[in-house]
């Protein structure tokens, strides 16, 4: 494995340079906390939410640079989007880890960096950390809930 | 005689590889060891030649099978010196320990009684017996350990004391911190607290790499896996003290392990048939048996002092990186050759990313010793394990890729 392949240029000015990343988020709508059982990795998510958009968003977190690097990427492209469009858009990136051609690949922006991590299975989880947390922010608060904690590997097909 | 290791290597056919043009380094054998030439044959002389089942057949080939796996047995009890009426072959050493939980663990003990075992165990020697708790209400108690990785025998005592520990699992040797651990000593307080309090002991980091005596250590149990001493995968084995083994009850039940059976009731085989239920692993166990005779025809006070002498030597590489830290002891005399350690500002899966990239293979990750890592304050860790193939000419790919995760990753 070369590491050029697996840590594309983007990923690491992500790594060294996060975007969104804050431990407290003014407004904060809701608060997830994940947590990658196979490495430990640890992630904050804030989302505050104003009209169905996501209005504001942070991460805080520890972890390797593929899981920062993508939660970094996600919040960039995440942000002012409506949660419905969020949601799909978290999913189109859950299938590209998968192997999938994303459909929205121009949406990803920086988040398709991360395609040739789904060559590296044990990584998925880790460039899925942040995205699966999104995920679970936007259920939670659409069930009216302002926190949730989830302690295991949430990769799985969207709910409902 | 002091193990010749480029002569050695040519017996694992797998440390003949590159990858992408670069020599392989194996520094993971504490995760699973490299297999010799004399293993893979050892089992595909049984799949070619003496092919049929164990125990039952009265024709040559099964008479030749049934050999096989029972020589596997006597040699299996020389080389960890005890009796081979209480050589237990399971699947692997997680099996092992499951079967001192359920054949022993779960019918003794209740509500007031304590099993102790230590922060430092691996998953196989934890969960087996928590979830055992968990069902019959007794308590679990945890051996601590010292700022240098040693199992704080002071605490032992302690929690020992009210005499209620009936039962005691503990690692000989720590798959993390390399430790090896005075299960001798161990077994003793337990005993002094109460007589007849059973001491199980995980050997699966021992056995590859100590000399091994089930009777000098003075202990119940001990089990042990294949795959991490030069055999297969799929075999290990549960070594038990007969008379302890004649007073326990089956834990899987079937074929092999019956005397007789009629419609509605069973007596049980002999030990330790009688916790060997249904055709066992044939050829994995003339793989052990290959791989026994390879341990012992290079002597195991060789391979020790093999271990020993790298282990110093890779101590002294790590440390002499700027910004790595190593977890466990330092002195050789009470560690295996199992390293984890920390590069700061890079995590372990990046550290282990680049040395992939370097052809080195070490472990990253929590090393399934939840607890432990949480004692360690981490995550996760990088572990470099050195075994009796490997030798100094290792040491630098393994620095050089450090080096480079840090001058890549540091933020
Ligand atoms: C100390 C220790 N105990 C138990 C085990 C479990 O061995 P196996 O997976 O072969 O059952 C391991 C292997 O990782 C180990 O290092």
């Amino acid at each position: 494995m070369s590491m050029e392949d697996l840590y594309q240029e983007i990923i690491l000015d992500h790594y060294r340079k996060p975007q969104h990343r804050a431990p407290v988020l003014e407004g904060e709508s809701v608060h997830v906390h994940h947590s990658n059982p196979l490495c430990g990795d640890e992630m904050d998510l804030r989302v505050r939410v104003v009209d169905g958009q996501v209005d504001g968003i942070v991460f805080d977190g520890e972890g390797c640079s593929i899981s920062q690097a993508s939660a970094s990427a996600m919040t960039v492209a995440v942000a002012g989007r409506e949660l419905d469009d969020a949601l799909a858009l978290t999913e189109d990136f859950r299938r590209m880890m998968h192997g999938d051609e994303p459909s929205r690949p121009d949406d990803l922006q920086d988040g398709i960096a991360f395609q040739g991590v789904a060559r590296f299975p044990v990584r998925v989880k880790c460039a899925l950390l942040g995205w699966m947390a999104l995920r679970d922010a936007i259920e939670t608060y659409e069930r009216g809930a302002s926190a949730h904690t989830v302690e295991h590997d949430d990769d799985r097909p969207p709910s409902g | 005689m002091p193990i010749d290791v480029p002569t050695l290597r040519k017996a694992f056919p797998t440390l003949a590889r590159e990858l992408d043009g670069q020599r392989l380094v194996y520094l993971d054998s504490a995760a699973s060891s490299q297999t010799p030439v004399a293993v893979l044959d050892a089992m595909d002389h049984y799949y070619r030649w003496s092919r049929s089942n164990v125990h039952r057949g009265v024709y040559t080939l099964a008479e030749e099978a049934t050999d096989l796996y029972e020589t596997a047995r006597t040699d299996l009890a020389r080389f960890v010196d005890a009796d081979p009426r209480g050589v237990v072959f399971t699947k692997n050493a997680t099996e092992a320990c499951n079967l001192m939980a359920y054949a022993w663990v779960r019918r003794n003990l209740g509500p007031g009684d304590v099993l102790l075992t230590t922060v430092m165990e691996h998953h196989a020697n934890l969960v087996p017996f928590q979830y055992a708790a968990g069902d019959l209400g007794f308590e679990v108690r945890h051996v601590p350990i010292t700022s240098d990785g040693l199992l704080d025998m002071d605490a032992a005592a302690n929690l020992v004391a009210d005499g209620r520990v009936r039962f005691v699992a503990v690692a000989h040797v720590s798959n993390v911190l390399g430790t090896i651990n005075d299960v001798r000593g161990i077994a003793q307080l337990a005993r002094a607290a109460r007589e007849d309090a059973v001491v199980h002991v995980d050997g699966t980091q021992a056995v590859p790499q100590l000399p091994v005596s089930f009777r000098e250590l003075g202990v119940d149990a001990y089990a042990l896996t294949g795959h991490k001493m030069l055999g297969p995968t799929g075999i290990g084995a549960l070594v038990v003290r007969p008379e302890l083994l004649e007073t326990m009850q089956p834990f899987l039940a079937g074929g092999e392990m019956i005397r007789d059976v009629t419609l509605d009731s069973v007596t049980w085989n002999e030990i330790p048939h009688r916790f060997e239920a249904g055709t066992p692993m044939i050829a994995e166990a003339a793989g052990l048996s290959a791989a026994i005779r390879f341990l012992e025809e290079l002597g195991m006070d060789a391979v020790r002092a093999h271990e020993e002498q790298l282990t110093g030597r890779l101590l002294e590489a790590l440390t002499s990186i700027d910004g790595v830290t190593v977890h466990g002891p330092t002195d050789l005399t009470v560690r295996g050759g199992a390293v984890s350690f920390e590069v700061a500002g890079v995590h372990p899966h990046d550290v282990g990313a680049m040395l992939s990239s370097k052809g080195v293979c070490v472990r990253v990750g929590h090393h399934c010793t939840k607890p432990l890592m949480r004692c360690l304050g981490v995550n996760a860790t990088a572990r470099a394990s050195a075994y009796l193939y490997n030798d100094t000419d290792d040491l630098p790919p393994l620095v050089e890729g450090i080096e480079a995760a840090r001058a890549f990753f540091a933020r």
